[in-house]
């Protein structure tokens, strides 16, 4: 009786269950021939879908990028989108093998719950938004205002710091969804508006005259996005990290997706070459082909390009570069990819 | 004499529209205030609401550029009504589930139609060969390209969830009831045990269970998929549920029925299948079918799983930068297509009801 009921489990299970991944990622992934990223359920210019349903934005270009470092192709990923909640346990559980999800890389998450980042690919931080006719140029002129914010967030207990460190009133008008916020705001029901600046100028085109308002220059909290994996598989992890320094240091090097072809059959300079895969055999220390890199430049582009198609000035994101934190070091930002050799 | 004998009809003032008007609207002067406040109220309501919703709105076109009239832009539905519909599903698979869907309406409206003979059958079919034409069709099989649940969503997703939820848990329910009424301390124990706990939890919690909970328990590596999660989560839940609507019917009934049925010699099975289950169900169907409008809307809360159902993916498509700022069209839309299903499902209800009335 008991041998049956567990050779019937054993059916069941055997049925039911994917293999288990005992061997390191980069082996399963390369044998399975695809990995699994996690993305967001939809924050604009990072993760949202495009007009055919495909899933764009420099959160997953950057497993785009891993795709086309492994397998020499960006479309061999599988995109799941998780939300806030979700996102730590599907990557310890296995279900991803990447999170790309703005992910803020802090202590308590690098710490403790077995998570390892990989690096940063966008530098944001929160900001405030305030109607151009008030004349407020600058978050320390918002003594005594009311701020509309999201409930329960960081961006509050940040808020909360700001205001106190400052010595400053403020009259907090706090909402459930990202949606009442920004309709609140629009109506005048408060004189600013918090949250992060990446969310700020998405959220600007949703309001009724987008060019009477102005994000204030002051940030007034760290949060740098970036890519997480499990801990405790340092190969893979190598090949996330370096799939992102690959794509930042291109475009230090000048090499951008429309010119890589060209560059590469002519240049000289051997950081150059190596980016290109000519020389250096960068590929076999990550344990992958020795274009990964020119792969990467070329079918997703570098830092610069990805940038630009789906969070810079020209589209409706509309996140200006320079001057930022996000620009490269060679232009003040704090971009900076330590060398591939 | 005789002019008191002469047919005097009712006062003209009660006569006709005004009559009417008078009657129902005017009776006194707080219904008369209340009729007026009702009616400024429309007037301020309808008439902006008409404006924006058709005669200011814009329908041509295929960029957000095209929305120039002040109105909604509903090109924005227009142009993503793809995704809205089947979410992800791979475009040239789409024959797929436009397949299930005319199988499913062929039959639905061979059902509807009075007279017609075989409809045991199509019955059936429905509820035995369709189901698992269903899981060949959608997720593949048999030569077909598999289609793994990650890339459902919309309105399709939503249908799946609460199609297998009102399928699956009535049946579930039933049988809950019976055991809940069971003699067998045994039985009545444990599907009193298994009603409250489900019917003590929020839908919510269940599913976030099943989402972030119930991987961690598992073996690294080893997943379920999660769409059958969600699926066993509202499953259960709204059987719970559906178990005590039931219950409700399985007491209303006169013990003379139970009495009756035993005394011609009925087994337990043959007694409720024959004589009590036909007359109690009939007699809770309108609590039936609201439990099947509330699953029906609580689908919506699979986003919170990280699945896209119909209201989720009219969110998600509005992330597309391209897209921004229409929120309003999305939610509208989405109003009016849930009220046309719920709608039909209480229309149906009051249908159904109508037809079962043998005039008790």
């Amino acid at each position: 009786m008991n041998t049956m009921r567990i050779s019937f489990l054993g059916l069941v299970c055997s049925v039911l269950m994917v293999p288990a991944a005992f061997a390191g990622t980069l082996d399963t992934v390369k044998s399975q021939g695809f990995f699994n990223c996690g993305v967001s359920q939809g924050v604009p210019g990072f993760s949202n879908p495009d007009a055919d349903g495909n899933w764009s934005g420099i959160d997953v270009d950057v497993c785009r990028a891993v795709s086309a470092a492994i397998f020499g192709d960006p479309d061999k990923v599988k995109y799941v989108p998780l939300t806030a909640k979700e996102r730590f346990t599907a990557l310890q559980a296995g279900e991803i093998d990447v999170l790309s999800r703005n992910t803020t890389w802090t202590l308590s998450r690098d710490a403790q719950i077995g998570l390892e980042f990989a690096g940063v690919n966008f530098y944001d931080g929160q900001g405030f938004m305030v109607r151009k006719d008030s004349g407020i140029t600058s978050a320390m002129e918002l003594d005594g205002a009311s701020v509309c914010t999201n409930l329960g967030t960081t961006t509050e207990l940040n808020m909360a710091d700001f205001f106190r460190a400052n010595g400053m009133a403020y009259e907090p008008v706090v909402f459930e969804k990202a949606d009442e916020v920004v309709n609140a705001y629009d109506e005048g029901r408060c004189d600013t508006y918090t949250t992060d600046k990446s969310g700020l100028a998405a959220q600007r085109t949703k309001l009724a005259d987008p060019d009477a308002h102005v994000v204030l220059p002051e940030t007034i909290s760290k949060e740098p996005l970036g890519p997480v994996v499990r801990e405790g598989d340092g190969d893979w992890a190598d090949v996330v990290r370096w799939s992102l320094n690959a794509m930042i240091e291109a475009e230090e090097f000048g090499l951008t997706q429309s010119n890589a072809q060209t560059t590469c059959a002519m240049t000289s300079n051997p950081v150059v070459a190596r980016l290109c895969g000519k020389e250096g055999g960068t590929g076999a220390g990550l344990n992958l082909g020795e274009s990964w890199s020119y792969d990467i430049v070329t079918k997703v582009g570098n830092y610069g390009d990805v940038y630009e198609k789906h969070v810079g000035e020209n589209t409706p994101v509309g996140l200006a570069r320079a001057g930022s934190p996000n620009a490269s070091y060679k232009n003040g930002g704090v971009l900076y990819a330590p060398p591939a050799r | 004499m005789s002019a008191a004998n002469k047919e005097i009809g009712p006062p003209v003032i009660e006569l006709g529209v005004m009559g009417w008007l008078r009657k129902n609207l005017f009776s006194n002067w707080y219904n008369s205030l209340l009729t007026i406040f009702g009616l400024y109220l429309l007037y301020i309501l309808i008439p902006p609401l008409v404006n924006w919703i058709f005669l200011d709105a814009n329908f041509v076109g295929s960029t957000r550029d095209d929305c120039t009239n002040e109105g909604a832009c509903w090109i924005f539905i227009q142009q993503n009504i793809k995704l809205i519909f089947y979410g992800l599903y791979p475009t040239e698979e789409l024959w797929r589930i436009n397949f299930v869907y005319l199988i499913l309406f062929i039959s639905g409206v061979y059902l509807l139609i009075p007279n017609l003979k075989h409809k045991g059958w199509v019955g059936a079919f429905l509820l035995i060969i369709f189901p698992i034409i269903c899981v060949v069709m959608l997720s593949g099989g048999l030569g077909l390209e598999a289609v793994e649940t990650r890339l459902w969503g919309g309105l399709f997703l939503t249908l799946v969830i609460a199609g297998v939820g009102i399928v699956l848990s009535l049946p579930i329910g039933v049988m809950l009831a019976l055991g809940r009424r069971s003699k067998l301390p045994v039985v009545s124990i444990l599907c009193t045990i298994f009603i409250e706990i489900w019917r003590g939890v929020p839908l919510i919690t269940v599913l976030f269970m099943a989402s972030n909970m119930f991987p961690l328990f598992m073996p690294e590596g080893v997943n379920f998929d999660k769409l059958i999660r969600a699926l066993i989560g509202v499953m259960f839940f709204s059987a719970a549920y559906l178990a005590e609507v039931v219950r409700g019917g399985l007491q209303a009934m006169p013990k003379g029925q139970y009495e009756a049925s035993q005394a011609v010699g009925l087994t337990y099975w043959r007694m409720m299948a024959l004589v009590i289950l036909p007359q109690s169900l009939k007699m809770v169907i309108p609590a039936i079918i609201g439990s099947f409008i509330a699953i029906f809307k609580d689908t919506t809360l699979v986003l919170v799983i990280g699945l896209f159902d119909f209201l989720g993916i009219i969110q998600f498509v509005g992330t597309n930068p391209d897209w921004l700022g229409f929120s309003h069209e999305g939610y509208v839309f989405a109003a009016a297509v849930f009220w046309v299903f719920c709608y039909g499902m209480s229309w149906y209800s009051q249908r159904l009801e109508k037809k079962l009335d043998t005039g008790r």
